[in-house]
Protein backbone atom coordinates (compact mmCIF):
# COMPACT_ATOMS: atom_id res chain seq x y z
CA UNK A 1 0.00 0.00 0.00
CA UNK A 2 1.20 3.38 -0.73
CA UNK A 3 -0.55 5.77 1.14
CA UNK A 4 0.15 9.34 2.23
CA UNK A 5 1.04 10.04 5.73
CA UNK A 6 -1.38 12.28 7.47
CA UNK A 7 -1.16 14.60 10.14
CA UNK A 8 -3.59 13.86 12.95
CA UNK A 9 -4.12 15.83 15.88
CA UNK A 10 -6.10 14.56 19.02
CA UNK A 11 -7.40 17.71 21.07
CA UNK A 12 -7.79 17.78 24.53
CA UNK A 13 -9.90 20.10 26.01
CA UNK A 14 -11.04 18.32 28.92
CA UNK A 15 -10.22 17.87 32.91
CA UNK A 16 -9.48 13.42 33.56
CA UNK A 17 -12.03 12.01 35.53
CA UNK A 18 -15.92 14.38 35.60
CA UNK A 19 -16.63 12.48 32.03
CA UNK A 20 -14.80 9.96 29.81
CA UNK A 21 -13.86 11.95 27.41
CA UNK A 22 -10.50 12.22 28.57
CA UNK A 23 -9.94 8.35 28.90
CA UNK A 24 -11.51 7.90 25.29
CA UNK A 25 -8.87 10.10 23.63
CA UNK A 26 -6.14 8.56 24.84
CA UNK A 27 -7.47 4.72 24.01
CA UNK A 28 -8.08 6.27 20.66
CA UNK A 29 -4.67 7.58 19.98
CA UNK A 30 -3.34 4.27 21.31
CA UNK A 31 -5.90 2.21 18.37
CA UNK A 32 -4.82 5.21 15.95
CA UNK A 33 -0.76 4.82 16.50
CA UNK A 34 -0.84 1.07 15.24
CA UNK A 35 -1.70 3.15 11.34
CA UNK A 36 2.20 4.88 11.38
CA UNK A 37 0.89 8.20 11.18
CA UNK A 38 1.73 11.44 12.19
CA UNK A 39 0.12 12.08 15.02
CA UNK A 40 0.11 15.16 17.66
CA UNK A 41 -1.70 15.69 20.75
CA UNK A 42 -3.06 19.17 22.05
CA UNK A 43 -3.89 20.38 25.45
CA UNK A 44 -5.41 22.92 25.89
CA UNK A 45 -8.35 24.54 28.53
CA UNK A 46 -9.48 22.00 31.02
CA UNK A 47 -7.36 19.66 28.77
CA UNK A 48 -4.04 20.44 30.62
CA UNK A 49 -5.41 19.23 33.92
CA UNK A 50 -5.02 15.82 32.42
CA UNK A 51 -0.88 15.99 32.25
CA UNK A 52 -0.94 17.11 36.04
CA UNK A 53 2.20 14.72 37.88
CA UNK A 54 0.63 13.11 41.28
CA UNK A 55 -2.45 11.92 39.95
CA UNK A 56 -4.02 9.42 42.90
CA UNK A 57 -7.30 8.18 41.79
CA UNK A 58 -7.94 5.10 44.38
CA UNK A 59 -10.17 7.43 46.55
CA UNK A 60 -12.48 7.35 43.52
CA UNK A 61 -12.65 3.83 42.03
CA UNK A 62 -11.19 4.52 38.42
CA UNK A 63 -8.49 3.54 36.65
CA UNK A 64 -5.16 6.50 36.87
CA UNK A 65 -4.42 6.63 32.87
CA UNK A 66 -2.12 9.21 33.68
CA UNK A 67 1.00 7.12 33.48
CA UNK A 68 -0.25 5.80 29.87
CA UNK A 69 0.97 9.68 28.35
CA UNK A 70 4.29 8.36 29.61
CA UNK A 71 4.17 5.38 27.21
CA UNK A 72 3.21 7.35 23.94
CA UNK A 73 6.76 7.66 23.32
CA UNK A 74 6.99 3.94 22.42
CA UNK A 75 4.44 3.90 19.63
CA UNK A 76 6.03 7.21 18.10
CA UNK A 77 3.70 9.49 19.79
CA UNK A 78 6.27 12.50 20.73
CA UNK A 79 4.94 15.39 20.14
CA UNK A 80 2.18 16.86 22.99
CA UNK A 81 1.43 20.29 22.60
CA UNK A 82 0.02 22.22 25.70
CA UNK A 83 -0.97 25.62 25.64
CA UNK A 84 0.82 28.15 27.79
CA UNK A 85 -2.93 30.60 28.68
CA UNK A 86 -4.48 27.44 29.59
CA UNK A 87 -2.10 26.48 32.28
CA UNK A 88 -1.57 30.24 33.19
CA UNK A 89 -5.31 30.71 33.22
CA UNK A 90 -5.53 27.83 36.12
CA UNK A 91 -2.69 28.34 38.43
CA UNK A 92 -0.26 26.05 36.67
CA UNK A 93 3.25 25.95 35.62
CA UNK A 94 5.12 23.37 33.34
CA UNK A 95 6.81 22.01 36.76
CA UNK A 96 3.20 20.77 37.65
CA UNK A 97 3.29 18.25 34.26
CA UNK A 98 4.51 14.61 35.23
CA UNK A 99 7.92 14.65 32.67
CA UNK A 100 7.05 13.04 29.61
CA UNK A 101 10.25 11.48 27.57
CA UNK A 102 10.50 9.74 24.20
CA UNK A 103 13.64 8.04 22.78
CA UNK A 104 15.00 9.56 19.14
CA UNK A 105 15.81 7.04 17.38
CA UNK A 106 17.13 9.38 14.81
CA UNK A 107 19.46 10.60 17.70
CA UNK A 108 21.39 7.80 19.17
CA UNK A 109 18.54 7.29 21.04
CA UNK A 110 18.92 10.37 22.95
CA UNK A 111 16.17 11.10 25.62
CA UNK A 112 13.93 14.02 24.79
CA UNK A 113 10.86 15.84 26.24
CA UNK A 114 7.66 14.86 24.70
CA UNK A 115 5.78 17.77 26.01
CA UNK A 116 6.16 20.97 23.87
CA UNK A 117 4.71 24.53 25.77
CA UNK A 118 2.90 26.65 22.73
CA UNK A 119 1.06 30.19 23.22
CA UNK A 120 -2.41 30.15 22.10
CA UNK A 121 -1.23 31.72 18.99
CA UNK A 122 1.14 28.82 18.12
CA UNK A 123 -1.80 26.59 19.26
CA UNK A 124 -3.70 27.78 16.70
CA UNK A 125 -0.82 27.72 14.03
CA UNK A 126 -0.49 23.60 15.32
CA UNK A 127 -4.74 23.31 14.63
CA UNK A 128 -4.15 25.01 11.34
CA UNK A 129 -1.46 22.23 9.95
CA UNK A 130 -3.19 19.13 10.13
CA UNK A 131 -5.23 16.74 8.01
CA UNK A 132 -7.62 15.45 10.42
CA UNK A 133 -8.31 16.98 13.67
CA UNK A 134 -9.88 14.30 16.22
CA UNK A 135 -11.53 16.50 19.26
CA UNK A 136 -12.27 15.34 22.33
CA UNK B 1 -5.66 25.65 3.62
CA UNK B 2 -8.76 26.93 5.73
CA UNK B 3 -10.79 24.91 8.85
CA UNK B 4 -14.47 24.42 9.48
CA UNK B 5 -14.93 25.07 13.23
CA UNK B 6 -18.24 23.68 14.42
CA UNK B 7 -19.81 24.18 18.04
CA UNK B 8 -22.58 22.80 19.55
CA UNK B 9 -22.67 23.94 23.09
CA UNK B 10 -24.52 27.13 24.65
CA UNK B 11 -21.21 29.87 25.35
CA UNK B 12 -23.25 29.74 28.61
CA UNK B 13 -22.61 25.78 29.21
CA UNK B 14 -19.11 25.12 28.29
CA UNK B 15 -15.83 27.59 26.95
CA UNK B 16 -16.43 25.89 23.26
CA UNK B 17 -16.94 29.11 21.73
CA UNK B 18 -14.83 31.35 23.13
CA UNK B 19 -11.86 28.75 22.78
CA UNK B 20 -13.24 28.54 19.29
CA UNK B 21 -13.05 32.29 18.99
CA UNK B 22 -9.28 32.15 20.17
CA UNK B 23 -7.81 29.88 17.96
CA UNK B 24 -10.10 30.22 14.82
CA UNK B 25 -7.73 31.72 12.00
CA UNK B 26 -8.20 34.54 9.09
CA UNK B 27 -10.14 33.09 6.14
CA UNK B 28 -11.95 29.73 8.73
CA UNK B 29 -15.23 29.11 8.74
CA UNK B 30 -17.63 29.25 11.89
CA UNK B 31 -20.84 26.60 11.91
CA UNK B 32 -22.75 27.12 15.15
CA UNK B 33 -25.70 24.38 15.47
CA UNK B 34 -27.47 22.47 18.43
CA UNK B 35 -27.29 24.78 21.52
CA UNK B 36 -23.93 26.67 19.46
CA UNK B 37 -26.53 28.75 17.83
CA UNK B 38 -27.30 30.79 20.99
CA UNK B 39 -23.71 32.24 20.49
CA UNK B 40 -24.59 33.76 17.23
CA UNK B 41 -27.51 36.00 18.80
CA UNK B 42 -27.69 39.29 19.73
CA UNK B 43 -26.79 41.31 23.22
CA UNK B 44 -25.49 38.53 24.84
CA UNK B 45 -22.08 38.99 27.11
CA UNK B 46 -20.44 37.17 24.21
CA UNK B 47 -21.92 38.69 20.98
CA UNK B 48 -19.03 41.84 20.42
CA UNK B 49 -16.75 39.09 20.45
CA UNK B 50 -18.54 36.90 17.97
CA UNK B 51 -19.69 40.42 15.76
CA UNK B 52 -15.43 41.14 16.12
CA UNK B 53 -14.20 37.75 14.67
CA UNK B 54 -16.98 38.23 12.00
CA UNK B 55 -14.76 40.22 10.36
CA UNK B 56 -11.76 37.60 9.65
CA UNK B 57 -13.74 34.62 9.90
CA UNK B 58 -17.43 33.55 8.29
CA UNK B 59 -20.13 32.75 10.55
CA UNK B 60 -22.84 30.57 10.16
CA UNK B 61 -25.94 29.03 11.79
CA UNK B 62 -27.93 26.17 11.37
CA UNK B 63 -31.70 27.38 10.33
CA UNK B 64 -33.44 24.40 11.66
CA UNK B 65 -31.81 24.19 15.36
CA UNK B 66 -32.21 28.57 15.31
CA UNK B 67 -35.47 28.34 14.16
CA UNK B 68 -36.22 25.32 16.87
CA UNK B 69 -35.26 27.32 19.64
CA UNK B 70 -37.77 30.23 18.41
CA UNK B 71 -34.40 32.33 17.40
CA UNK B 72 -35.69 34.57 14.56
CA UNK B 73 -33.60 35.80 11.97
CA UNK B 74 -33.56 39.55 13.57
CA UNK B 75 -32.17 38.17 16.37
CA UNK B 76 -29.01 37.07 14.72
CA UNK B 77 -25.94 39.19 14.78
CA UNK B 78 -25.44 40.80 12.00
CA UNK B 79 -23.13 38.71 9.75
CA UNK B 80 -24.35 35.29 10.77
CA UNK B 81 -25.83 33.50 7.51
CA UNK B 82 -28.22 30.72 8.05
CA UNK B 83 -27.40 27.28 6.34
CA UNK B 84 -29.55 24.08 6.13
CA UNK B 85 -28.19 20.45 6.31
CA UNK B 86 -27.28 20.36 2.68
CA UNK B 87 -25.46 24.19 3.24
CA UNK B 88 -23.91 22.06 6.45
CA UNK B 89 -22.53 19.49 4.30
CA UNK B 90 -21.29 22.11 1.28
CA UNK B 91 -18.95 24.25 4.07
CA UNK B 92 -17.62 20.71 5.61
CA UNK B 93 -16.53 19.96 1.69
CA UNK B 94 -15.51 23.39 1.05
CA UNK B 95 -12.92 23.57 3.82
CA UNK B 96 -9.47 21.20 4.09
CA UNK B 97 -10.59 20.15 7.92
CA UNK B 98 -13.25 20.19 9.84
CA UNK B 99 -12.78 21.07 13.90
CA UNK B 100 -15.49 19.99 16.50
CA UNK B 101 -15.33 21.99 19.28
CA UNK B 102 -16.84 19.79 21.49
Amino acid sequence: MDEKIKKFLYVNRKAPYGTIYALEALEVVLIGAAFDQDVSLAFLDDGVFQLVKNQKTDGIGVKNFSPTFRALGDYDVTKLFVEQESLDERGLTADDLQDIIYEDEDDDWAEKPSIRIVSRAEMADVMADQDVVLSF
Amino acid sequence: MSTLHTVNKSPFATGSLQSCLSHAKDGDAILMFEDGVYGATKGTTLADAVAAKGGSVTLYVLQGDADARGIAAARLIEGVTPVDYVGFVRLAADHDRTHAWL
